[in-house]
């Protein structure tokens, strides 16, 4: 079978807010991109994110970058990378102004500046004071940047792929990646799309986990395909889990909420924060919130008949700040809690929300991995940005309001650096012949027939097994034994059948592949978790309860090839600012 | 429960059929999606659009017992039985619940929905007071899901020149919003007895929109702007 080919000059997987930034970079400045996603681009997950995206403004209190880098880099437990982290905090104002010019309709204060929030881990003159850092549109911050990063590449002409699946990244001998093959989920036939640079912007992978805030869509693709191209994934242990999930269905209450003076009880209506975070109660860090609240529980505190979540408490903000400033939040409770805020707090319980490791990444969005001439050399040809990525900003723990920031800040610098790789390398290189043939094989492999395990059995036991054992409170032993149920499962996966064999929109085709996909992510982040003997950010063991920087101040890098790990330095050194050395971190 | 569900195959060669479903499943706090994917499991032939589960990304729009709705947020318990599931009307079916949405998408895009400023870009945020933020409310939160455009007998009759509720909507949200200089041209647009004047305010467009916006008043709104700029 001759497989169709179509040529680009860049080519972008994943239409979220990442991957549109890059491609409004490269579209305007007239380069051929394609954006290849498996849903229609304003169904991709950042249009879920409620909050707001970080930038020091200062339009509501005194601000400025270099506070929010100091936050970034204590909210990371030390983990995060200070140069990329600089390098962020720097860029955000302006990326945030430039959001404002393509239209994000903005929240505004009544000088007419875009209009800010408190949010979690945020602080002015270092630790001093609460700083009010997060841009907000209402609470549905990122749907307005979705849809509107979507306009702007409606404008810029970019070219879509809307509702094709990437299979797996092609490249040559020498290691430059050549494009993609995808699937056409309309039609069942796959395509060879080529490129000269390639940005993997697939997002996160949160779905692993059984109780999760995240979209159903969010399976790790891009991990997958980094793996199978023999890159590493970095700091895979790190998984957050927000605070606010709504106790037994998982759907997000965004951080806003506490942002906007709301704040968490017990069974006893004490507000517990105060003992377990004095200076910053509900807004600690979302590492320590959740951990507390999981304290309150096991302790006997919870609410409900089963004391088995607490409680967000809201209704003492009034309607008209509600109903002005958290409308999403109101309606999601209402639908899914079964409450209006208004009038009754919101039942809660810490959720499987965000990963802050993903595919190593420098601040250009280059993906780099060990090669025999140095420990992070660029994969030619490859991009990652966003939560797929880690580049690292985010270290052990993320910040709310950082990833919306992370997503376009990146989006646009890997753009721009796309844009000196594509004029630097002018023709695109030979395609060998026998390169599109591990995806093709990979296609092939579900059409095999015969009797087998289901996939909904195989993705459900991925996700019991990371509840169980790769949770909050985590313990080497239980660690282990998650290992090797995971180990066991994937060959059980090897083994099972699509029983669906049609071409034309066959969405059980699809999660077959995602599964694949999301049990090498759950595998990846079990295997670096049980390795990694200390407590950083949302890595908590009870085993090893604190931090242990004479060994443990180093990224994780976990290789697909005998599930083995090596470590990197992390980059302790800023761009142009002294280094923040690691210190206690209260709240 | 029980379950009536449209099933189309376009590689089997049969004709669409309603097929029947009996799922065990306690309603209480449960959406209709959680059923269709429980349904799934047992049936993985069964073919939907869903990604969010929550609202927000306007992926699972379709025909519930004869009214356009989002299955993520529709309570379960709400629905009469057999709960009757069809594609979003008017639109070619792919599979099962899936429509062909490029016509939707071709009216969007038709409306030019970005912000159009010529004035240099300040090296902050461009100025907007609240009171002309809030005539953005109700405008912007259209999560493009079609259920509005699916369920307007104009957009039946004429996908292919009538902008539709939810373009109009779009459209609207840039005339309405302060920061926009292309009002003139956007309007020019519209003054036509397709794009805009098949809409006759039958608002079955606000009758389902899942966000409870409301296109028709935007279409009103427009028309009044064209009166005006002739007077």
């Amino acid at each position: 079978m001759s497989l169709p080919k179509r040529t680009f000059d860049a080519l972008v997987i994943g239409a979220g807010g990442g991957g549109l930034r890059a491609a409004l970079q490269l579209a305007a400045a007239d380069f051929k991109v394609a954006v290849v996603s498996k849903v229609f681009p304003t169904r991709s997950h950042t249009v879920a994110a409620q909050g707001g995206i970080n930038a020091a403004l200062g339009n509501v209190t005194p601000d400025n970058w270099y506070w929010h880098m100091y936050d970034t880099v204590k909210g990371s437990d030390y983990l995060g990378d200070q140069d990329a982290i600089e390098f962020m905090c720097r860029a955000a104002a302006q990326t945030v102004y430039e959001l404002e010019h393509y239209g994000l309709p903005f929240s505004r204060l009544d000088n007419g500046k875009i209009y800010q929030r408190p949010f979690g881990g945020q602080s002015t003159e270092l630790g001093q004071g609460q700083a009010t850092r997060t841009c907000a549109a209402a609470d549905r911050t990122g749907h307005a940047m979705l849809h509107t990063l979507y306009q702007q590449n409606i404008r810029a002409k970019t070219h879509f792929f809307d509702e094709f699946y990437a299979i797996d990244l092609v490249k040559d001998e020498e290691g430059y990646v050549l494009g993609a093959v995808a699937l056409e989920i309309e039609t069942g036939q796959p395509l060879l799309i080529e490129a000269r640079a390639t940005l993997l912007a697939t997002g996160g992978a949160a779905r692993i986990f059984r109780t999760s805030t995240n979209a159903l869509i969010n399976t790790g693709d891009g991990l997958g395909m980094a793996l199978r191209a023999g890159i590493p994934l970095q700091d895979m242990e790190f998984f957050q889990f927000h605070p606010t999930g709504i106790a037994g269905v998982g759907n997000l209450i965004s951080e806003a909420a506490r942002g906007e003076g709301g704040y968490l009880i017990n069974r006893l209506g004490e507000r517990f924060m105060e003992r377990h975070a004095p200076a910053n109660k509900d807004l600690a860090s979302r590492d320590i919130v959740s951990r507390a609240i999981l304290v309150e529980i096991r302790e006997g505190r919870g609410c409900g008949a089963n004391n088995d979540h607490v409680l967000l408490k809201l209704d003492h903000l009034g309607a008209d700040k509600i109903t002005s400033r958290l409308p999403g939040v109101r309606d999601l409770a209402r639908r899914f809690a079964h409450v209006d805020p208004i009038e009754a707090p919101i039942p809660v319980f810490p959720t499987a929300h965000y990963m802050m490791g993903g595919i190593p990444s420098n601040r250009h969005g280059q993906v780099v991995a060990p090669t025999v001439t140095g420990p992070e050399e660029p994969v030619p040809g490859l991009y990652a940005v966003g939560e797929c990525a880690c580049v690292s900003v985010h270290g052990a723990n993320r910040l709310g309001g950082n990833s919306l920031l992370d997503i376009v800040v990146f989006g646009r610098a890997a753009g721009s650096h796309m844009l000196d790789y594509l004029r630097e390398n002018p023709y695109p290189r030979p395609i060998p012949k026998d390169a599109p043939a591990p995806a093709l094989a990979r296609l092939a492999r579900w059409e095999r027939g015969g009797t087998g395990e289901s996939i909904p059995e195989i993705r459900e036991a991925m996700r019991r097994i990371m509840e169980e054992h790769c949770g909050v409170f985590r313990t080497g032993d239980s660690m282990q034994v998650g290992v090797d149920k995971m180990l066991a499962l994937r060959e059980r996966l090897a083994h099972a059948v699509l029983h669906d064999q049609s071409k034309i929109f066959n969405t059980a085709r699809i999660e077959a592949l995602e599964l694949e996909n999301m049990l090498e992510t759950a595998l990846a982040s079990i295997v670096s978790a049980c390795a990694r003997a200390e407590s950083r950010g949302a890595h908590s063991r009870v085993d090893f309860p604190a931090r242990d920087d004479d060994n443990w101040l180093k990224h994780s890098l976990y290789f697909l090839a005998g599930t083995r790990l090596d470590y990197k330095p992390v980059r302790l050194k800023p761009l142009t600012v002294d280094s923040f050395p690691p210190l206690p971190r209260v709240y | 429960m029980r379950f009536s569900i449209y099933r189309y195959h376009p590689e089997s060669g049969a004709k669409p059929v309603m097929q029947d479903y009996v799922l065990d499943i306690a309603p209480q706090g449960k959406m209709l999606l959680d059923a269709i994917l429980a349904l799934q499991e047992s049936d993985p032939t069964l073919a939907v659009r869903r990604s969010c589960r929550e609202g927000v990304c306007g992926s699972d729009a379709m025909n519930i017992n004869g009214r356009n709705g989002l299955a993520c947020v529709t309570p379960l318990a709400d629905l009469k039985q057999p709960i009757t599931l069809r594609p979003l009307p008017g639109l070619p079916v792919i599979r099962d619940l899936i429509v062909d949405l490029t016509q939707f998408y071709q009216q969007y895009r038709s409306i030019e929905p970005y912000l159009v400023n010529h004035d240099p870009e300040p090296e902050i945020e461009r100025l907007q007071s609240p009171a002309e933020r809030a005539e953005l409310d109700g405008l912007y939160e259209c999560i493009l899901c079609a259920c509005c455009s699916t369920a307007c007998p104009s957009f039946w009759w004429n996908p292919d020149k009538f902008v539709g509720p939810a373009g109009l909507l779009q459209a609207y949200r840039f005339i309405a919003d302060s920061r926009d200089q292309a009002t003139n041209a956007r309007l020019d647009d519209l003054e036509d007895p397709y794009r805009l004047f098949r809409c006759h305010s039958i608002m079955n467009c606000v009758a389902v929109c899942p966000k409870d916006l409301n296109p028709t008043e935007a279409i009103g709104k427009i028309k009044a702007l064209l009166v005006n700029r002739t007077v």
